[in-house]
């Protein structure tokens, strides 16, 4: 059995008296598509914190590729193949859309010059190539997720992690997106996506895991999880979801 | 860019005495506003205590001449190294600690202050009253009769705090720099020990500016801690990149170049009775009218201006 | 008088580096209005409360608010801005000499008990405790007050609750620049004042709000305790020019491990 590129194991964190992530544990393979999904408020981008370096865990053990990541500050974790996109999208937005790859790809390839050119071909991938020298402040909101996935994908990951990425987009946006993460996939990244747009978990995932208070309640193949009543009961009231075939975006 | 530094390099020639006393400020107060550049415009770390290192750096150059006669010259980079000594200081507590926006200027402003009374009541460094260079002419003691020595030294100094913001901003540092001023968080999640280049930055910053604290000794001859390591010259050192434009090569030269001449003309209009306070009415006006109209500063202004002609 | 800064700071996060600018402006109306009018300070700090804050409003609506949304960096260069000009316009009208104000009442000393106390400075110390629960009730007990705590916890918040956002942060401005404006009347007859004290002022009040934390009341009120107390300890036992150098040290050492201040709600 190979080791799994990324194992949680039993992670906990608590603020003040919210206990906000309990006893999570879960792996994720080389090259796999895992989806975290749950309610809202379940604990999920907290998770996502705790695995990229942004937030220390009060218990459990972080390891990617064989390494603990206790104690790593998150630059650190970004250099060993572990790379995220953020909720609210961070982008920078008086550079310009190039120079924000770059910031991404300059971590293996100091040369500036050498920087742009995978730059301008990570922009060229996820077709954001006709507004690299504008500024990242003037995009529309899917140009603005693509330009989180670009850069998250410059710095050359082994594991991506996708925090709520289709959120917002409409039904041919969340297409592109999806299958944008298809083709990354297909060379080799690993993805850990938490979404909430369930046809875009259903297609994409080939395994899910289920959050609810902090807790995983379910996990297994997509067909299995909407199955399972434990998974419909925390979900129950949660529109999106409930309305989710219908919709998708 | 060539015309310009020929220009400035010919400049002398024509200029009466006091034009050129003008001028070797305006060129002074561009390269320290270019240092401070460095740290507070391209990595947004506002320091408003960056009159510390002029104080250190003079200094240490001016201690280091009367008591154990050494040669300025090396003083310089002795009170350099200090004062870079001191930026790291207060780079790695700030940083450290995570001090960011305000209480990163709180912080700068405090350690000033502390640099300010702490050397106002060592008599060693003269108290109060601060240090006195005696007036020699003496080119080894970086004195010279000839104003015009002054003027290229200025000059010199501020074409090389221009070329190291040059060479900063075309390299992997300088482009990080200007990433961790729009978001450090983003940075570090895409890799950029933001810790790392922050800290280079304050130090080369610091480094620079304690450069200028010799210059400063030598050119007026005293040092008082109210004024050398006082606010009042820590506002005149930001002020000018920031109206000219933070963050951009030509800022600190055009601030200076619009703001010196200015404070000396309206120090002549308000005239004799000590109000030279009063020039600092038309910097709070100006600050408050380009944070409003033209945050960027007046460089980026006039050049999407000239783009558009 | 810290009090103000932290109302302003809490409500707006915006730092009022003019603070102790209008605070000399608040001294120097009192010391116009006792030698022109002859009115005791006691008395008119009321009026010099209410001519800072429209003072206060103005410079709120006029100037901040237009940069609400603006990043940090701008913020603080903006206040910087109107302090200096402030400052030196006082320079212009009023001249770089100290002044102070004569007060039949400042002359007075009383004792109490084994102590005695100058009238004065009991009566400054008597009034800022009355404002200061003033503005407690105010603040906790009023529907505005509450509009402006909510305003300052929740900016967004309040928008959606229909809020007149810029309003409130106008009067909260206001309220801020008055109880400077107040603080300067009470303090004139003992504090001999210039032009050039209003960035000493500014940062004491700085130390305080940050000593006692942030958007805090209590905090406001206990760290200017705490720094006058640390002040006078500090000229007792160094000599008196040192003084400063205690309270920048709290103040470093603050920033450092607990930048929310001893009472203070937020973390940077």
């Amino acid at each position: 059995m190979t080791t799994p590129l990324l194992t949680v194991q039993d992670l906990s964190k608590s603020f003040g008296g919210l206990q906000a992530v309990k006893d999570l544990s879960f792996t994720v393979g080389e090259g796999e598509i895992v989806a975290l999904i749950g309610p809202n408020g379940a604990g999920k981008t907290t998770a996502f914190a705790l695995v990229s370096g942004f937030l220390t865990p009060d218990a459990g053990r972080v390891v990617f590729r064989n390494r603990d990541l206790r104690g790593l500050k998150p630059h650190q974790v970004n250099a060993l193949g572990l790379a995220r996109t953020f909720q609210i999208m961070r982008p920078f937005p008086r550079l310009t859309v190039v120079r924000n790859v770059m910031i991404a790809t300059l971590g293996r390839h100091p040369d500036p010059a050498e920087a742009e050119r995978r730059a301008r071909a990570v922009l060229a991938e996820l077709g954001l190539e006709a507004r690299a020298d504008l500024p990242a402040g003037g995009l529309t909101l899917a140009e603005r997720k693509r330009l989180e996935l670009a850069r998250a994908l410059g710095t050359e990951p082994s594991l991506l992690l996708l925090d709520e990425v289709m959120s917002g987009l409409n039904e041919a946006e969340t297409e592109r997106i999806v299958e944008l993460v298809r083709a990354i996939n297909r060379r080799g990244v690993a993805i850990l996506l938490i979404e909430h747009v369930m046809r875009a978990v259903m297609s994409l995932a080939q395994r899910i895991v289920v959050l609810n208070y902090g807790e995983r309640i379910a996990e297994g193949r997509p067909g299995a999880v909407a199955a399972d009543p434990k998974v419909i009961e925390a979900y129950l009231g949660d529109e999106e979801v409930a309305g989710a075939p219908a919709r998708g975006g | 860019m060539a015309v310009a530094v020929a220009l400035l390099l010919a400049l002398p020639a024509v200029l009466n005495s006091y034009l050129l006393t003008i001028s070797i400020l305006t060129l002074f107060y561009a390269f320290l506003g270019q240092a401070w550049n460095i740290v507070g415009g391209y990595t947004g770390q506002l320091s408003a205590g960056h009159a510390a290192f002029v104080g250190i750096g003079g200094y240490t150059a001016a201690t280091l001449s009367n008591e154990y006669g050494l040669s300025p010259w090396l003083g310089m980079f002795v009170g350099a190294a200090l004062a870079g000594a001191l930026g790291a200081i207060i780079g790695y507590l700030g940083f450290r600690f995570g001090l960011r926006g305000f209480y990163f200027v709180l912080l700068t402003v405090a350690f000033a202050e502390v640099c300010r009374i702490l050397v106002s009541n060592i008599d060693a460094l003269g108290g109060a009253l601060g240090l006195y260079i005696t007036f020699t002419g003496n080119p080894r003691q970086f004195q010279f009769q000839d104003q015009r020595v002054y003027y290229y030294i200025a000059l010199g100094l501020m074409l090389l705090a221009t070329g190291v913001v040059a060479l900063i901003e075309r390299r992997r540092f300088g482009i990080y720099l200007t990433a961790i001023r729009e978001d450090e968080g983003a940075c570090e999640a895409l890799g950029v020990n933001t810790f790392r280049y922050k800290m280079l930055a304050m130090v080369v910053s610091s480094f620079l500016t304690g450069l200028g604290g010799t210059f400063y000794a030598f050119y007026l001859f005293s040092l008082q801690p109210g004024t050398v390591f006082g606010i009042p010259l820590s506002v005149e050192i930001i002020i000018r990149p920031i109206i000219g434009g933070t963050g951009t090569l030509l800022g600190p030269i055009l601030g200076s170049f619009i703001l010196t001449p200015l404070a000396e003309l309206s120090r002549q209009y308000f005239g004799q009775s000590g109000l030279h306070g009063a020039h600092l009415i038309v910097y709070g006006a100006l600050l408050v009218a380009v944070v409003l109209f033209l945050p960027q500063g007046a460089y980026p202004y006039l050049r999407r201006l000239f783009k558009r002609a | 008088m810290a009090v103000g800064l932290t109302l302003i700071f809490g409500v707006m996060r915006v730092v009022n580096f003019a603070h102790g600018d209008m605070m000399v402006w608040g001294m120097y109306l009192a010391f116009v209005l006792a030698t022109r009018a002859g009115t005791d300070p006691y008395v008119s700090f009321v009026v010099c409360a209410a001519a800072l804050f429209v003072l206060g409003v103005l410079v709120q609506r006029g100037l901040v608010d237009r940069i609400v949304d603006a990043p940090h960096e701008m913020q603080i260069l903006l206040m910087l801005g109107v302090a200096l000009v402030l400052e030196n316009s006082a320079l212009l009208v009023f001249g770089p000499e100290p002044a102070r104000v004569r007060s039949p009442v400042a002359a007075l000393t009383t004792d109490l008990g084994p102590l005695y106390v100058d009238v004065a400075r009991l009566v400054t110390f008597l009034v800022a405790i009355v404002l200061t629960l003033a503005l407690y009730l105010f603040l906790y007990r009023t529907e505005l007050g509450r509009l402006i705590r909510a305003s300052a916890d929740n900016h967004y918040g309040a928008l959606v609750i229909g809020a007149d956002v810029p309003r409130i942060y106008a009067v909260a401005f206001g309220i801020g620049a008055a109880c400077v404006g107040a603080a300067g009347a009470l303090v004139s007859p003992i504090l001999p004042f210039q032009p050039t004290t209003g960035l000493s002022l500014s940062v004491t009040s700085f130390n305080i709000v940050i000593i006692g934390g942030m958007g805090s009341l209590l905090g406001a009120f206990v760290g200017g305790l705490l720094v006058s107390v640390a002040e006078s300890l500090g000229a007792v036992f160094l000599t008196p020019s040192l003084k400063e150098l205690f309270s920048f040290s709290l103040l470093i050492i603050i920033l450092l491990f607990r930048p929310a201040g001893l009472f203070g709600k937020r973390a940077p």
